[in-house]
């Protein structure tokens, strides 16, 4: 779901923008206290795999498609600091190089997609990573079930866009009622992917993923 | 860079996007059927870098499909690899407990 140009009008864009540098700016400084030697190639590698996994569309329902947004999928990976940025080059390449996503639109894309879908989404997976048993298995599927959640999550930020400055006239609650249904479907896609890929490198690097390390190797890593 | 996991996760990042992508759904995604069906998509205005050689994830110039999209992701993998390392390699912080 990369917003065009044109869809939102150029004040709303121009706020969106906004506040997008600000929560990207605040993550920049976020993001400096995770990256090592350790965990920067796989940052790296973070926002190299979800730009390959964008290209690859799934069919959702009759005429339409979906494909990852990978904020969740990060989150857990790299942290949601780091999310935030791998999610926002992404973002800014597809729309330099491929026309993938409006230039107007950049603030509005990067709003839902790296800031939106990745905190809210990581937010969920730290809910249910804290009612489940402590091992690997959970880290899975609470990046499953928070990666689903994340896609309408990040659709509604679109409806909020639209709601404020649609260049269109149509009826707020139709792109509602047809936003949300359509991305709970594209959110299964969401899911799968996200538990495989989690549970890839929970297979075989679990020391470098974020969301399975707990407090205490947390401050262990501060004092080193 | 030692770590296999790396190495592995950009062989699978470069097949997906230089020769799965071709078997990738073209069908409008999500948003774009939305716009379709509820009828705002007539106000999408055309990128003003529409004309970039890789605009719409294809390469400009190569007729072939296949190679086309399969360079476009090629190209793309390597140019996302290139800039998030750049940013992520200059961010990190040195490990002053490292002997």
């Amino acid at each position: 779901m990369h917003i065009p140009d044109g869809f939102i009008n150029i004040p709303t864009s121009a706020a969106f923008a906004a506040i997008s540098a600000v929560g990207v700016g605040a993550c920049l400084k976020g993001a400096t206290r995770s990256l090592d030697e350790k965990t920067a190639p796989l940052a790296g590698l973070t926002a190299t795999f979800i730009f390959a996994v964008q290209m690859l569309n799934f069919p959702v329902a009759a005429g339409t498609s979906g494909h990852l947004l990978g904020g969740v999928l990060a989150a857990v990976l790299v942290g949601p600091y780091v999310a935030t940025l791998a999610i926002t080059v992404v973002l800014l390449l597809q729309a330099l190089l491929f026309a993938d996503g409006g230039l107007t639109a950049a603030g509005l894309n990067v709003f839902n997609l790296s800031l939106l879908g990745v905190w809210a989404g990581y937010a969920i997976f730290l809910v249910i990573k804290k009612i489940m048993p402590k091992n690997k298995t959970s880290i899975s599927v609470a990046a499953g079930v928070a990666a689903f959640i994340s896609v309408p999550a990040a659709a509604l930020g679109f409806v909020l866009q639209y709601a404020l400055g649609a260049n269109a006239t149509f009826s707020l609650s139709a792109v509602l009622t047809a936003m949300f249904s359509t991305h709970v479907l594209i959110g299964i896609g969401e899911a799968i992917i996200t538990v495989l890929s989690v549970t890839a490198v929970m297979a075989s690097r679990p020391d470098l993923v974020y969301g399975f390390r707990g407090a205490k190797s947390q401050l262990e890593i501060r004092k080193a | 860079m030692k770590n296999p996991l790396i190495i592995v996760g950009f062989a699978v990042s470069l097949a997906l996007a230089g020769g799965v992508s071709y078997y990738a759904s073209s069908q409008p995604d999500g948003l774009e059927k939305v716009a379709g069906d509820v009828g705002f998509l007539d106000s999408a205005k055309e990128s003003a870098v529409k004309d970039s050689p890789l605009a719409e994830y294809g390469l400009a110039g190569v007729d072939n499909e296949r190679i086309s999209g399969g360079l476009a992701g090629v190209i793309g993998v390597a140019s996302t690899a290139a800039v998030s390392f750049a940013i992520f390699y200059g961010m990190r912080r040195f490990n002053k407990s490292k002997p």
